[in-house]
């Protein structure tokens, strides 16, 4: 066993762990900062965001219009003043990523050039060609090396959160490379773990999104919150899930079934734009949740195509041109040709909806702290209330910069007014926490972990879907209480200590067990639909905000089952109304 | 179809020395190897250890040898190997820690070495909250440059590397000259005692290799040749004075 104190904790690497350890780093340089991660940091899952991150730019656009495009996209679950914080510190953050070096596409003058996306009314999407998240996660991490004080810690797997009287003591993690274990002490600890959406079978995230910061979390004590709310996005590749992004629609790309329709206009989201000329919040620049859902719909009506084994339509860029592809779209004409033996220029894309985020997450407040006095959460791990039902694309890399750094920065002030927790008081769960490995490396029979695992991805997919219904989340709820039941006796095979990946993947599993029993409860509970949760049993299929414009909370229970209990919505900004895209807008509004 | 795979495995707790193991794996037209290596993790031998995470050839962790070749995993496919059959080794010139993962810090710390983050003594700064104006035309310097995912293939193309670790090698003396080329950037005078020295540019000896395997289509060759270039110039400055 060996012992580490540091003042701040960061654990992840992804966008949102290394933004907030350099807040930390600059904000109090004279505090040390550990940041540990199962992974490399540049291997993280923020590398394959693709399309872009919002901020207000134009002279045309208004903090107030950022806003409404996102509490109209979260169907009015977002908390209003921290979509109004996050709105108002958003361009200050894409500036200081540019300050840092990342290579932001320009337009002719030099300037910062922007996109449209999906949900908002305005061009305000800055973007590094297709890998913009890429080249925010390099960027980040290559300025990270110039400060001393943090000490990165690679290839580390926490395990467990050390939580003494309501306060955070440190983490227990394990060495991969050498399977020996860590004490690390410090007075504030932030995740910075990222989603959970491997829960799902058909998705387009990383192996590493699995949750691991949330149900750490959530065991302790923390709400999960929002959780029913998985966002499909509409362009996977089939197969392999592998994601074309959204701003292929926001340069102008269609959707059409096999019939060569554009089929969004059937489902409010017309009427049809010229080819060529796309429009803001019309037909393919409509919110994920439409479009995911929308696919659905073709798909029972029967005018879906067909590729391999999926169900798909078709995206088709060939009007845009190779050398216009080329510029803007690159990575995705080299994924599709790759993976799908498909050249852009000259064919559509096949696609479908496949899982891609976790709106919901770790329960904070508007400074990112949860109930635990000095841990915090921030980016895709963490519900700090940007955005409820329904995340629109390109807000989430801003997220991680604009939470990331205020995450830093209150770790920082909170570091500085406490002391260390004494050692002798965080053995007692580190022992429980060695013993328990000890069981399961010494078990010698049970049950693999690899059948545990895929029953409870085909039960998601099956209950959680993008369509849901009573009978079917009960089911998949009791199917993961079934598969927990059965994980106390799963086994590991490789009993070797030096990166003993079966192991981790087993872990990883349990966690997941716990966030896939959180997600499914508050499914089942939400007894209306609301973005990306969409029910089809009676008296379920339309909003209710009488009952329901309540956030979700589920907490932990131990061996008994997770309980629910609902949260007040802030609409001080914006009272809930219609939401509508398209034409229907318009006449929303009037 | 199916086909033969043989691993170089390496159990350090078990066994001094690497062995090769075969394993039997079925695959259609769309199965990566890494698709296979999963399949071999779940259904065979759950004792196989690699690295992986994105599967689309952006995360950059699954670099391995195929058939003496450093290639990702993710980003090649079974049915290019019916015919030739399939060797796996992990990649080579950098320890083994167990199986195809390798000890990486090496590489990790020839990246610190050539300060890559933009250095900009004017602070021109955020303080004003104003992007920097670069022209696409400057930005296209860099961009190039700006690509690598730390892959490491590079290195295992490398025959200097493989011969002298100390070698800052390929991606290193890339992202050097990325920040050099970027016109926001004033660090190059930082930069060039590192590309200098006897262990940056002028080790390399202009193979090539290391273009020809990077699966980004970064060009490492170009950027160390210009490099020299730039050194060059460096230098010669230095001698004449002309440079502070």
């Amino acid at each position: 066993m060996q012992q580490h104190d540091f003042d701040i904790l960061v654990v992840g690497g992804g966008g949102a762990g290394l933004r907030a350890s350099i807040a930390a780093a600059e904000h109090a340089p004279d505090l040390k900062i550990g940041l540990v991660s199962k992974v490399y940091p540049m291997r993280s899952h923020t590398v394959a965001a693709e399309g872009g991150a919002a901020a207000v730019t134009l002279e045309k656009d208004s903090f107030q219009a950022h806003i409404e495009d996102t509490v109209m996209g979260s169907d009015w679950l977002a908390e209003q003043q921290v979509v109004d914080y996050f709105v108002r510190h958003a361009h200050a953050e894409l500036v200081q990523m540019e300050h840092w070096g990342c290579p932001w596409s320009r337009k002719e003058d030099g300037t910062i050039q922007v996109r449209r996306f999906g949900g908002m009314k305005v061009e305000r999407t800055w973007f590094a060609a297709d890998k913009t998240g890429f080249h925010m996660l390099h960027t980040l991490y290559q300025t990270s090396l110039k400060y001393p004080q943090i000490e990165r810690l690679d290839e580390f797997f926490v395990l467990d959160l050390v939580v003494i009287d309501g306060a955070i003591a440190g983490v227990i993690a394990i060495q991969i490379a050498t399977g020996e274990m860590h004490l690390i002490r410090a007075k504030s600890v932030i995740l910075a773990t990222g989603g959970a959406a491997r829960v799902f079978r058909f998705n387009t995230n990383g192996g590493i999104v699995t949750g691991d910061g949330m149900a750490m979390a959530y065991r302790h004590g923390v709400a999960l919150r929002d959780m029913e709310f998985v966002q499909y996005h509409p362009t996977g590749l089939p197969g392999s899930g592998i994601l074309i992004t959204e701003a292929s629609r926001g340069e102008g790309g269609i959707m059409v079934n096999k019939d060569g329709y554009r089929y969004l206009q059937d489902y409010g989201l017309g009427p049809e734009t010229p080819l060529g000329k796309p429009e803001n919040k019309y037909m393919e620049l409509g919110p994920r949740d439409k479009l995911s859902q929308a696919f659905w719909q073709e798909q029972q009506a029967g005018r879906t195509g067909r590729y391999g084994e999926s169900d798909v339509v078709y995206l088709d860029l060939r009007h845009l041109g190779e050398k216009y592809l080329q510029e803007r779209l690159p990575f995705i004409c080299e994924l599709a040709k790759a993976y799908v033996n498909v050249d852009p220029a000259r064919e559509p894309i096949p696609v479908r909806p496949a899982v891609h985020y976790t709106m919901g997450g770790i329960m904070t407040d508007a400074q990112c702290e949860t109930n635990i006095k000095g841990l915090y959460a921030a980016g895709e791990c963490a519900s700090v209330g940007l955005h409820g039902a329904n995340r629109l694309g390109s807000n989430s890399l801003t997220e991680l910069l604009v939470f990331g750094r205020l995450a830093g920065e209150q770790a920082a002030a909170n570091a500085h007014a406490q002391d260390f927790a004494p050692l002798s008081t965080m053995q007692e769960q580190l022992n429980q926490q060695q013993q328990q490995l000890a069981e399961l490396s010494a078990r010698d029979t049970g049950e693999s972990w690899v059948e545990i695992k895929k029953e409870l991805l085909i039960t998601m997919e099956e209950g959680c879907g993008i369509y849901r219904t009573e009978a079917g989340m009960q089911k998949t709820l009791n199917t993961i209480r079934a598969l927990q039941q059965r994980y106390k006796n799963v086994q590991v095979t490789d009993k070797s200590k030096v990166y003993n990946t079966e192991l981790f993947m087993c872990l990883e599993l349990g966690f997941g067990l716990d966030i896939a029993e959180a997600t499914c409860l508050g499914a089942l509970e939400r007894r209306e639909s609301r973005g990306a949760h969409q029910r089809l049993d009676e008296g379920c299929t339309a909003r209710n905000d009488e009952e329901f414009l309540r956030h979700s909370l589920v907490y932990y229970q131990g061996q008994e089952d997770a309980r629910l209990e609902w949260q007040e919505v802030d609409t001080s900004i914006l009272p809930p109304a219609i939401r509508a895209y398209g034409d229907a807008a318009k006449g929303a509004k009037s | 179809m199916k086909l033969d795979i043989t691993i170089q495995r390496y159990l350090p707790e078990q066994a001094a020395e690497p062995f090769a193991q075969t394993y039997s794996v079925p695959y259609d037209a769309s199965t990566s190897v890494l698709d296979a290596l999963t399949y071999i993790k779940e259904e065979l031998d759950p004792t196989l250890s690699y690295r992986w995470s994105c599967r689309m050839a952006i995360c950059g962790s699954c670099g391995m040898m195929i058939n003496g070749k450093p290639i990702l995993g993710c980003n090649v496919f079974l049915r290019d190997y019916a015919k030739t059959g399939m060797l796996i080794e992990p990649l080579a010139h950098f320890p083994v820690e167990r199986d195809l993962i390798i000890d990486m810090e090496s590489f990790l710390t020839h990246l610190e070495a050539v300060k890559p983050y933009l250095i900009n003594k004017k602070a021109q700064g955020v303080q004003t909250f104003e992007p920097h104006v670069q022209t696409p035309q400057q930005l296209d310097k860099y961009q190039q440059f700006s690509n690598c995912i730390n892959c490491g293939l590079c290195y295992s193309a490398c025959p200097q590397f493989g011969l002298n670790p100390e070698f800052i090698g390929p991606a290193a003396l890339t992202l050097a000259h990325r920040y050099n080329l970027d016109s926001r950037d004033q660090g190059q005078a930082e930069r060039m005692p590192m590309i200098n020295s006897e262990e940056g540019a002028w080790s390399c000896t202009f193979v090539g290799y290391c273009s020809e395997v990077c699966p980004k289509q970064v060009d490492p060759a170009a950027a160390v040749n210009q490099s020299k270039v730039t050194s060059a110039t460096d230098l010669l400055l230095s001698l004449l004075g002309g440079r502070s």
